[in-house]
């Protein structure tokens, strides 16, 4: 049977996603997304030119790229509501991820105005992937509101550190009844496939292809292992020992007709 | 609790021979850190880190690489007003200054807003000379129903103003503050500034924390380079950001360093700053603040602006017009200060490609209040 990932209304054969924001042109934008397989991109809305001059982000995207805009630069849930129906009214479609950092700083997303957002957007209709830092009650609680996706950071935004919440990140993939998208942090084809292997349903890494010396080349890598974590999930490894198993057994005393 | 207090404990510091027992190694320390303490923002600005600049400079383009990708945002700065009531010996709207002076009518500021559209600019910083009478709230809320239609973002770089009043023009689609300082040392900020609302050192001080309890998006401060020693000054004004954006989490605190350029007047720098100090106190502030907001201004040469790029600048504006009315009908009154640069947008734009960095022209969006 061939593994897709159902979510949102789609049908997806990459479990990688693509951040679009930090490229240095949109020409090797293109050539990464093409590179990567991925057939879901995310773009901030506030870089679209919503009036539809279209010098921006979108005519430079390839043709058959499904988009995910994003409510990045929303510090209330009132801003990100309103950013997800500017994108919606200038036929951006109805995925919104959503963003609520009111944290300067480190870039922190605010679970509890993310939370609100979600509970706000599901009801208008649309498909909600709400941003979040691991935990997992709020995570929960924004599946039951219906988010099609939960997307916790493996690692402050950019910083490119790795699956540093992958403990957190375990139990919400063991107890949340919906996909759950690792976003952030990821800087090396292996952490994705670390998180895939965790049974995350797809990963979403912008900066680690973006300032990559060779962004393509990186794209193609990141595809190969966010598919080979994948593989390995599905394989179920063997479990892990550090010793070897003891010899002589310790209840082998214990005998059947005790 | 006030940045004024910490300045106070600040201006008891011996400036000149903290910096001159800095030692190589207290750098070295410094440089190693993924996050820099005072001290070490300190030792980077002192004269033994002169020889560290090529080190420094390299981590300064790989953090921000790493937290802003390739991408330079650009602006363009919009004079609306030179009424000023302000004596300021090293500024040419200076109410001493004689010259016919003239406020845009509402008309004129569409003309202007389309004159850089046209060059496809969506941010745009609204400037005017001191004046409360001409730039009043009243007129600037006026602009802004000609500006949201036209623009992105909206700046100010105007007097400063009371909580209540920097809210009001949040409300009409103002999202950014700019206010410099000028010179944090309060002996020279009397010297320099004798007469008018500006000699109230403290009220413009606490001007950045009022938009940021006002709710401004971003908000930038500065000190003018060249009114006094640049080491000090520039040490003040990181840890006036660091308080600022600790303090202000949901704000975006950006820095600048404006040199002191020709203007009209007779007032000459007091202390000469190298492109060397220059390009040392920006990549020290990168270091020491990794995120926030760097702007480069056409103060600076074309050759310069080329170079600096790469180390730690975020944003820059482009064939800007330094005048009242410059955009639509150029050359025909008094300019705040001389440009260096004066390259297109389109030239700019095509400079950006070729250093491999994606000009970035929108990056907000108004989203205004919704009937």
């Amino acid at each position: 049977m061939e593994d897709v990932l159902q979510i949102g209304g789609r049908q997806l054969k990459s479990r990688l996603l693509l951040g679009t924001g930090k490229f240095a042109d949109h020409r090797q934008m293109k050539e990464a997304v093409e590179a990567s397989q991925s057939e879901i991109v995310t773009v901030a809305v506030r870089r679209v030119d919503l009036n539809g001059s279209g010098q921006y982000i979108l005519n430079d995207l390839p043709g058959d790229i499904a988009l995910m805009p994003n409510t990045s630069g929303a510090r209330t849930s009132e801003e990100a509501v309103r950013i997800a129906r500017l994108a919606k009214a200038a036929g951006m479609g109805n995925w919104i991820k959503v963003e609520v950092i009111s944290d300067q700083k480190y870039l922190l997303p605010d679970n509890s105005e993310t939370l609100k957002t979600v509970e706000q957007l599901v009801e208008e209709g649309f498909e909600v992937f709400p941003y979040m830092s691991p935990d997992l009650t709020a995570g929960k609680r924004m599946a039951e509101a219906g988010a099609a996706a939960v997307m916790p950071l493996g690692a402050p935004i950019g910083s490119n550190m790795g699956i540093r919440m992958k403990d957190l990140i375990k139990v919400m993939v063991e107890e949340i009844d919906a996909p759950i998208i690792v976003d952030a942090g990821i800087g090396k084809p292996s952490q994705a496939a670390e998180a895939m292997e965790m049974g995350a349903a797809a990963v979403l890494v912008n900066t680690a292809i973006a300032t990559a010396a060779d962004p393509v080349a990186m794209a193609r890598a990141f595809s190969h292992a966010v598919e080979a974590g994948r593989c390995a999930y599905l394989a179920e490894p063997g479990a892990q020992a550090l010793q070897a198993a003891a010899s002589s057994p310790l209840t082998g005393f214990l005998r059947e007709d005790d | 609790m006030s940045f004024y207090h910490k300045y106070e404990k600040l201006k008891q510091i011996p400036f000149s021979a903290k910096f001159h027992e800095v030692t190589s190694m207290q750098v070295e320390s410094a440089l190693t850190k993924d996050m820099l303490t005072t001290a070490d923002y300190f030792a980077l600005l002192s004269p033994a880190a002169e020889s560290y600049l090529e080190d420094m400079a390299r981590l300064a383009h790989q953090k921000t690489v790493q937290h802003f990708g390739w991408t330079m945002q650009l602006f363009l700065p919009l004079y609306v007003s030179d009424y000023c009531v302000n004596t300021c010996k090293y500024c040419s709207f200076s109410v001493d200054n004689v010259f016919p002076r003239r406020r845009l009518t509402l008309s004129e500021v569409e003309k202007e807003a389309k004159a850089i559209t046209e060059m496809g600019i969506e941010h745009v910083l609204l400037l005017s000379g001191e004046s409360r009478i001409h730039s009043s709230i009243s007129y600037l809320k006026e602009i802004m129903t000609v500006l949201s239609k036209y623009f992105s973002s909206v700046g100010i770089e105007i007097q400063p103003l009371d909580t209540t009043e920097y809210e009001e023009l949040v409300e009409s689609g103002i999202d950014g503050l700019t206010v410099y300082q000028e010179v944090y040392d309060e002996e020279v900020y009397r010297e320099l500034h004798t007469k008018g609302p500006k000699r109230n050192y403290r009220y413009r001080l606490d001007t950045p924390e009022r938009g940021c309890k006002a709710g401004m998006r971003s908000v930038n401060i500065g000190a003018l380079l060249g009114l006094d020693d640049w080491r000090k000054e520039s040490f003040i004004a990181g840890l006036h950001a660091d308080y600022l954006q600790t303090k202000y989490l949901e704000t975006e605190i950006g820095v600048s360093f404006p040199r002191m350029r020709p203007h009209a007047g007779s007032y000459q720098p007091k202390t000469d700053v190298t492109d060397k100090n220059l390009v040392q106190a920006m990549l020290a502030l990168r270091l020491f603040i990794p995120r926030a907001g760097i702007t480069l201004s056409t103060r600076e040469s074309e050759f310069l602006r080329n170079q600096l790029i790469p180390l730690g600048v975020t944003k820059m504006s482009a064939a800007s017009s330094t005048e009242v009315g410059g955009y639509s009908e150029p050359d025909n009154t008094q300019s705040q200060f001389e440009i260096s640069d004066d390259r297109s947008v389109a030239a700019i734009r095509k400079l950006l490609y070729s250093k491999g960095y994606q000009p970035v022209m929108k990056d907000w969006q108004i989203i205004g209040a919704e009937d």
